[in-house]
Parts: C-alpha cells; structure tokens; sequence
C-alpha cells in the first residue's frame, strides 16, 4: 500500500525526531515536499542544532521552489557551529493555516531544543514521529530503540504518536533491510503502544512484491553525498 | 558478516575500542566531536579509560604518559585542534611511543570553518613539530578503511615505537555508510620491554624520555630514527588504483576527493577519455616509486592533482614521484568547499587538451 503524505500523518505540525542517522532529515525533506505537492501550504524548520553537516537547509533551493517555507538559522550560525535558533520558528506554531515539519537533531539532545516550545506544541494538533533504522547499531534492538523514545520524550516533555520505519543501507539498501526494519519497528511499537505510520522506500523498491503488506512512503534521496551529486 | 549503518566518527572510536584501545584523552571539536562522544560512553563499558583533558595539549600529553607506561593510547581531533597537539608528537617520535592520532581535518587556516577540507597534509606529513621525526600517515577514503586503518595503526604503532596518524577529513567524520566489522590483519608485535610499568628485578630503571645532553649521543639517536623510518619506507607503503590500464589522464587524489574522482572516471570514460586514478593511501611513507613507474608509462599523457587544499599540498610529493616525466595540472578548492565531479571532468579534459 502506498501513502500519500496525509495517510502517513494528517497532523497540522509534525516534529521528527530519532537517534541520530536513522535518516530523520531525509523524511522530513520528502514529507514536507510531499505535503507540498499534495497542495498544502507547508513550512520545514531545520532545528538541527547537533550535526554540522547533511542538514535539510541544504536543500533549501529545492524546497523552495517545491513551494516550501524554510525556517534555519543564518548561515552565520548555522556554519559557525553556533546552536542559535531564528525567532520565525513560532509562525510554524502561530500560523494554524500552515502545515508544519519540524527536522530536530539527533538523539535526546537533539531534541532538547523543542522543550523550549513545548508549552506552545501541546496547544497545536502535533505528532511526534520516532525515526527507526534497524541497521544503527544503537538502536538495532527493541530495548535500546524503546530507551531512546522515551528519552527523547523526557527531555521534550512531548508524546510520541508515531514510529517511521526508515531502515536502509545507503546505495545498497535492498528490500530484504525494508523488512527487517519493518519486524523491529512493529516489536517497538507494540511495547510502546505506538503506531508504525509508515515504512520508508525509495521509489525502486514501491512495486516489489515483498513488500506490499506494508504502508510504503516512497521517497526520493535528496541528501546526496558529493560522489553522488 | 551483516552489514550496519554507522556515522564516520562514531566508527572511528568502536574500531579503536575494537583494536584494544585502553586509553582514549580527547577534547571536542567538529567535525570530530562524536569519537570522543562514544568513547566517553562506551570505553567505561569496557574497563577502559577515557578522560577529557582541559586542552588538547594536555590530552596528547595524557597520551605520552600512557604510552610510556605500556598502554595502547589514543587521541583525535580536528585540525586546530590537532595543530595544538603537534608539540605532544614531536615528544611522542623523540621518545619513541606508539600511539594513535585521528585527524577528521576541517578548512583553515587558524580556526578555518567547520567543513571538511585537507590542508594538513605538510602538517602530518612533514611533521608539524621540531625535529628530524616521521609520523606514519594513512588517509582513508570511505568509513570501512577509516575503521580498519584505526585498527591497523595501533599495531603499526606497536611495531615501530612510532606515533601514527589516521588523516581523514570531516565529511569522513561525519556522514554515514554501511560497513562491516571484519578482522583487519594483525602483527607480530615486539614486547613492551622498554615501558616504565616498574623495575620488577630487572638491572636498571626504564625511563621515557627524549633529551640528549651530549650531541653524539643525539646524533646517533637520529641516525636511529632515520634507520627505522627507512624500514617503514621499506614495508609500509600502500596505495590503490582504478582504471589505470590505458589512462591517458591520470587523476591522483586522497580521501574524500578521491571517492568524488571514481564518479569523475564514470562520466570521463562515457564522454571517450580514458582516465585512471592513482590513489595514496599511506601519505607518508608516499608511495613514490609506484607513481613514478606509472607516470612513465607511455600511455599516460597528462596528471591532473585534486584535492581539498587552494593550491596543493599533496602534489609536491606528486611531483616528486612524477619527476617531470609528464605535466601535471591541480585542481582544487580550500574553505570546507569539496570539488565537484563536474569541475573534475572540466579539469580532467582541460589537463589532456594542453598535454597534447
């Protein structure tokens, strides 16, 4: 079954949130340009405050012309290593005729910097999307991916709404790593009680037979490595 | 072996816990920060020590004093960071310690940016601190060689009482790629003898140290040093080619630049030139003679050096390898800005065009 970026989540505003690699930014990208071209005015704010490098505000052109409102910190900041947030972030939770996707850094301390808009999100219809890739040594086993959820809950003072299966290997991702990400993102999600909304797949792997019992969200890779420009 | 996704850096500090590292001393900096990040989690998991320093004088001095008492120690850094280290080096070389130095190099000069950029190269390979000293320097070009390299140095280090530096850069250090974890090559390594772990009955005391009051003594310890790092040239030097058969053009590159080039080859060879790469892997020892025989190859008709550096680094020792034999062009750009495979292509035909 294949999703539209409404039947993946339908929320006004949604934070992205995981351990770090798992691929948050390349969801967040490919969400928010699906909303787009679903007809939805949509907003992306790279909150990315941890990692110096493969940043979704380095697609901002693309966005941009997809119609996107991006939101990051100046290019003073963002390069000089500087964890400084722009003020315009708030029109993402303000302006309620906007859908909203939030790309946060990685792991707990990524997410720290949505504790400081909590008390704005809880008023907002929001979901917070957990990203899981079954080949991060880290978060490989049910316990240790349920550990990071729940931190990242703690220090957001946010619920979790829902778990993105986003299990790939780079340029040598096969249908076989869609499925075993699929097999941990369901054990997370029964002990969690939270729901799998999606699994992500490149959009070579949407017609393969394996993997049509799943909620397949095709994506595109936009954050390319220079070899791969 | 199941391959995992793993992050340059944090791979980078599992394989030095993999390769039996006891002692990590360290002090964050991007684009490096995630090695001591994992390791001051992970080390303590094994019994190991991390520790970090006030500086990144101190934690090269912490590895000093820990090599010196028989421990495998390591530190890493980024390029200034690594620029304060130097005097720490010269200490290790001068006293003969083995240990292990990461560099995920970043632009300069002075604080530079934080993007990935190779302008360290004279630096970790002519020895940025004082004194006739070597550092044996393996550049990787993808996360698994950063992570088999990092395993190998500390045996290498161990061999030759000699510190090693992994010179990767920060695009290295930073982005993500499926490796697996396989057994890297291990050596027959001298015993620790010379290690101050206590007298224990032997007839005088192992001391650490790297002065010389009297200059013949001096003199004959450099003739040393220059003995060993003659082996080292003898046995250590590694490099890799691709498509070097019947290049006309041929691309010399390491790390990063040299993943970039295997695109650039790609797209030369569907365009009808026939480009190779010729890819240093040991920076020092510089593999000299491979290159040489290589560059006189009648086939070969022009060099195109590129690199991540405004006018080149590594290309003196590509025009010492080359010895004129063929021209030799530079393409590159310095600042944390990585050449494209688009600029490769443009430089690589320019380079042939004016051979001609």
């Amino acid at each position: 079954m294949i999703l539209t970026a409404d039947q993946v989540c339908s929320s006004r505003v949604v934070l992205v949130c995981g351990h770090y690699g798992t691929g948050k930014t390349e969801f967040a990208v490919n969400y928010a340009l699906a909303l787009a071209h679903a007809g939805h005015a949509t907003m992306l704010a790279d909150v990315d405050i941890v990692n110096p490098y493969f940043r979704s505000r380095e697609r901002r052109k693309l966005m941009e012309e997809a119609g996107i409102r991006v939101i990051s910190s100046s290019q003073a900041c963002s390069d000089a290593d500087v964890p400084a947030l722009p003020a315009e972030i708030l029109t993402i939770l303000e302006n309620r005729d906007i859908r909203g996707v939030m790309d946060v850094g990685g792991d707990p301390v990524g997410a720290r910097v949505l504790a400081r808009f909590q008390p704005k999100i809880i008023q907002e219809d929001y979901d917070l999307l957990f990203v899981l890739n079954a080949n991060r040594p880290e978060v490989r086993a049910v316990e240790s991916a349920l550990l990071y959820l729940r931190s990242i809950e703690t220090v957001t003072g946010l619920t979790c709404g829902g778990i993105v299966n986003n299990t790939h290997l780079c340029g040598e991702t096969t249908p076989h790593e869609i499925l075993k990400g699929a097999e941990l993102a369901e054990a997370v999600s029964k002990e969690a009680g939270i729901p799998v909304v999606c699994h992500m797949a490149e959009r070579r792997f949407t017609g393969e037979g394996s993997l049509s019992g799943l909620k397949l969200f095709p994506v595109d890779i936009y954050m390319k490595k220079p070899w791969e420009l | 072996m199941e391959k995992e996704l793993w992050k340059g850096n944090e791979a980078i500090a599992e394989a030095a816990i993999r390769a039996g590292c006891d002692c990590f001393f360290g002090y964050p900096i991007t684009p490096q920060s995630e090695v001591p990040e994992y390791l001051s989690l992970h080390m303590p998991q094994h019994g190991k020590t991390f520790v970090q320093a006030e500086s990144e004088v101190a934690a090269i001095n912490m590895v000093y004093g820990a090599a010196g008492s028989g421990m495998r120690a390591m530190t890493s850094s980024s390029s200034p960071g690594v620029s304060l280290k130097q005097e720490g080096i010269t200490y290790l070389a001068g006293a003969e310690l083995p240990a292990v130095i990461v560099n995920c190099m970043r632009g300069g000069p002075g604080l530079g940016t934080i993007q990935p950029a190779q302008g360290d190269y004279f630096q970790a390979t002519r020895g940025g601190g004082n004194g006739d000293y070597r550092t044996v320097v393996l550049a990787p070009s993808n996360i698994q060689e950063a992570v088999d390299f990092v395993q190998e140095a500390f045996d290498i280090a161990d061999q030759y009482r000699n510190p090693v530096v992994v010179l990767a850069d920060g695009l290295i250090g930073q982005m993500m790629e499926p490796i697996e974890w396989h057994d890297v090559p291990k050596r027959k390594l001298p015993a620790k003898d010379w290690a101050t772990t206590g007298r224990k009955g032997r007839d005088h005391h192992n001391i650490i140290n790297s002065l010389y009051i009297d200059p013949n003594e001096c003199d004959d310890f450099n003739a040393h040093l220059a003995k060993k790092y003659q082996l080292i040239k003898e046995n250590e030097v590694r490099w890799d080619t691709k498509d070097t058969d019947d290049a006309e053009l041929l691309i010399t590159a390491y790390g990063t630049p040299a993943r970039i080039v295997l695109t650039a080859l790609e797209q030369l060879r569907a365009a009808g030139v026939k480009a190779g790469l010729f890819r240093p892997i040991s920076l020092w020892p510089f593999p000299e003679k491979p290159l040489h025989d290589l560059a006189g190859q009648s086939h070969i008709k022009a060099i195109l050096d590129v690199e991540m550096s405004i006018d080149g680094q590594m290309i003196d020792d590509v025009r010492l390898g080359v010895e004129g034999q063929k021209p030799i062009s530079y393409l590159g750009h310095a600042g944390g800005v990585i050449p494209t495979v688009d600029e490769m292509v443009e430089a690589g035909k320019k380079a042939l065009k004016e051979a001609e």
